[in-house]
């Protein structure tokens, strides 16, 4: 046993090593790309890891692994799930040998993410046991417990912890290296009635399935993770999970009449028989959860099965706010509310107007230059740029304001081809990164090429995954396992889907860039431009840019143009902030009277 | 009873380094600490916080309005956004140095930074901060040879003043001395020194 500072998805990676994994794969997204590269990191070699091209593909390589009697984990973020969903509603059915923990990472907030999704709500629509930690200590122990759960009833466990919990950090107690599981695959063996899911072995598997829950929701209220703590004096309580329960304990500390707590650590299936109990000892629950109301419904649920009189509050009553985290502010004034004592408030009535600090593309950050190319050859033209998801969502935001749709990975050269349907001679543009295109837009390509589509692909090829932390991926020539592997290469990808016209330009070169945007969006069909420049991030900056105030006319053309944050107005001045600038020159090539030079 | 620390600034600015390094020297120490970073999206120039607990007592990585003991800030404004979080009579340690957002440059506000000192300083006037100390971070980059040892620089002061609890100066140097190259450590060494306390 040791003591170690560990950010709570490193805690989960090493419970996992020590719950004896052997195989991880996953696809980034934050909050949960630290575990995978955590286990690539620390392990020898021992454990097999990769970053699959999407999820889908990581869930399949981890189920035939599982088959094979391997520990397997696939890590993901709560909107990867929805793309992986193909093979894991099956999977349930299938059931699995080796145990198989499908790690989702939630975001309430949502902070980086598309939707405010809950992994717990997916559990119970396709059957999952699902493990919901609240803290890293916690996620250390518990997903160890997954594992064998798992094993010990054939099936994948979902492990979910959400961004406060994947992103605190913490003093944790592990194991030593001699104490870990050792889980020794025997390979697969050949069992078609077991391993070819066919409509009768559903039906069987179906009834098996839902009878196994049923028993897993007794053995989860005797779970010691499900706990209940009685209220000191008082018939009210709170039900609460993850981070929430942490906020809620630290609330209830201070007061001097504590309500009960109810705290939910497997919310499928729901701890039936205690949850009566806790309802039994109080008049009235206050459910403080992030994004569903899983918790609340499930003890609504268990009122009206067992006719009891609590009245349960949350979410569905309107008690509490219906999206976004909760804080330590919130869940203490939901809590004093509920308790019917004073809320402090705080004046800050006096403060200052403070700037508003969006984030935005990087300062020499080459996604900048290609939207602007593009955004300059198509001036006066009716067109539509549709977006994706990565780095260059960021396009959005004004000046360059040349993201019109995002909707999730791979979505825009699909749409594209549908606003193009609907009003022919708009020219439609689709941007999508070299990580995203390889995820899930290259059948998106395939579509459009047979249906005949009028469109351009732009692929923003920065030779990296950056918006998640610079994650390898087909098209860099390295795995996760450190080895050199082949290049996919994206040009020859598109020509073998049937895309004749696949141009490839450096968008810091300004002019080059616009003049083949202009030439290639007016050929007809699918065609492609792939912008190559290394992400901003990845290497050393050039000399600082410098701004010659004698030419300077003041026209701010540079920074109404690209909106660029290395470009600062200081004393009246349009200047470079040498902390900043990485020397990209695209502003020396914006200015009209050539006052920008490179440094 | 846990020391309570925000630290804020700009994605970029390094207050991931200074929290874990803190950390790091409060572990040493044998005492437990509980943090939580800003990751993802929001590191791309936007507002980004750590917070941070030193001591056995804090439950949830997280802090509450009014539960801070000491607001470490590399940027002004995001120095003030933070304050709500600053209990009556906790301390501050600023740098003056504004970074303009895009947007400020855009649609050319005034922001300069120093309405947001003046507002600190007079907040000192009045008591509601306890102790106010504002680095001319420019300056110390410039002296320093390196912008990279900001952080080092709000630190050395926030462990010389006494606002990390248990935790001193000789801990956070040990911390750094383990976390950066060798060939670094003389310059990190001089910014913890930096500040006249």
């Amino acid at each position: 046993m040791l003591d170690k500072f560990l950010m709570g998805n490193e805690a989960i990676a090493l419970g996992a090593m020590a719950a004896g994994v052997n195989l991880v794969s996953g696809y980034p997204g934050t909050p949960s790309t630290e575990v995978l590269e955590t286990i690539a990191k620390v392990n020898d070699g021992s454990v097999y890891v990769e970053w699959s091209v999407n999820e889908k593909a990581a869930l399949e390589v981890a189920a035939g692994a599982s088959y094979s009697g391997a520990r397997t984990m696939v890590t993901m973020k709560q909107v990867g799930l929805n793309v992986a969903s193909d093979p894991l509603m099956s999977l349930e059915y299938v059931g699995v040998k080796g145990g198989m923990v499908v790690m989702v990472a939630d975001d309430p907030g949502p902070i980086s993410s598309q939707t405010e999704q809950d992994t717990r709500t997916f559990a119970q629509f396709s059957k999952l046991p699902c493990f919901d930690p609240t803290s890293a200590q916690e996620a250390y122990d518990m997903i160890q417990e997954a594992f064998d759960y798992s094993e010990k009833y054939g099936t994948p466990v979902f492990f979910r912890p959400t961004t406060r919990v994947c992103h605190a950090y913490a003093s944790v107690t592990i194991k030593d290296e001699f104490d870990y599981h050792v889980n020794i695959p025997d390979g697969f063996v050949k069992d078609s009635s077991r391993w070819v899911i066919f409509p009768r072995l559903s039906n069987i598997n179906h009834a098996k399935i839902e009878k196994r829950n049923m028993e897993l929701s007794d053995i989860f209220s005797s779970y010691e993770r499900n706990s209940i703590n009685m209220g000191d004096g008082i018939r009210k309580g709170i039900a609460t999970h993850g981070i929430s329960y942490v906020h809620t304990v630290e609330s209830i500390n201070e007061l001097d009449k504590k309500p009960g707590v109810f705290k939910v650590a497997t919310p499928f299936p729901f701890p039936e028989r205690l949850a009566k109990e806790f309802l039994e000892s109080v008049d009235e629950v206050l459910c403080i959860e992030e994004l569903d109301p899983v918790i609340e419904r499930a003890l609504l649920m268990v009122c009206g099965k067992y006719g009891l009189k609590t009245t349960i509050k949350g979410k569905l009553d309107c008690t509490v706010k219906l999206s976004g985290e909760n804080t330590r502010d919130s869940v203490d004034s939901d809590i004093k509310k509920f308790l019917g004592l004073e809320i402090n408030c705080v004046d800050s009535s006096n403060t200052p107007e403070l700037p508003v600090r969006p984030p935005v593309l990087c300062a020499g950050c080459p996604h900048r230059a290609s939207f602007y190319a593009v955004k300059k050859a198509m001036k006066g033209q009716e067109s539509l740029f549709a977006g994706d998801i990565g780095c260059y969502t960021l396009g959005n935001a004004m000046p360059l304001d040349m993201v019109d749709t995002c909707l999730c990975m791979g979505a825009g050269v699909n749409i594209t081809q549908g606003v193009g349907r609907i009003k022919p001679d708009t020219k439609c543009f689709a941007f999508v990164g070299d990580s995203t295109f390889f995820a899930s837009a290259i059948t998106g390509v395939v579509n459009a090429v047979y249906n005949k589509a009028d469109m351009t692909l732009v692929v923003l090829d920065n030779s990296t995954t950056a918006m998640t932390g610079h994650q390898p991926h087909p098209g860099t020539g390295k795995t996760m396992m450190n080895e050199v592997t082949a290049k996919v290469k994206i040009d020859a990808v598109l020509k073998g889907c049937g895309v004749d016209v696949v141009e490839k330009v450096n968008p810091l070169e300004l002019d080059k860039a616009v003049e083949t945007v202009k030439r290639v969006a007016n050929m007809p069909g699918v065609k492609a431009i792939i912008f190559e420049s290394p992400c901003a991030v990845l290497f050393k900056p050039e000399k600082p840019c410098t701004v010659n105030h004698d030419k300077c006319i003041d026209c701010r053309k540079c920074i109404k143009e690209i909106g660029c944050p290395g470009l600062v107005v200081m004393d009246g001045k349009v200047t470079v902030d040498t902390s900043l600038c990485n020397g990209c020159g695209l502003c020396s090539q914006v200015c009209p009277v050539d006052a920008i030079s490179r440094g | 009873m846990s020391v309570n620390v925000v630290l804020c600034g700009v994605g970029g600015q390094g207050t991931v380094l200074a929290s874990k390094l803190s950390a790091a020297a409060a572990m040493s120490k044998g005492i437990a600490v509980k943090s939580a970073e800003t990751i993802g999206m929001a590191q791309r120039g936007g507002s980004v916080f750590s917070h941070l607990r030193i001591g056995n007592d804090a439950v949830s990585p997280m802090i509450r309005s009014g539960e801070a003991d000491l607001i470490i800030g590399f940027e002004p404004a995001e120095t003030v956004r933070m304050l709500p979080f600053l209990k009556k009579g906790g301390a501050v340690i600023t740098s003056n140095r504004p970074i303009m957002p895009v947007t400020s440059n855009l649609g050319g506000s005034s922001y300069n930074g120093l309405e947001m000192v003046k507002y600190l300083e007079s907040l000192e006037e009045s008591g509601v901060i306890s102790r106010l100390i504002v680095v001319d971070t420019e300056e110390a980059s410039k002296n320093l040879g390196s912008s990279k040892a900001v952080n080092m620089v709000l630190l050395g002061a926030a462990a010389r003043g006494g606002f990390l609890g248990d935790v001193d100066i000789e801990d956070i140097r040990s911390a750094m001395v383990k976390k950066v190259k060798p060939q670094f450590v003389e310059m990190n060494n001089k910014a913890l020194e930096y500040v006249k306390i």
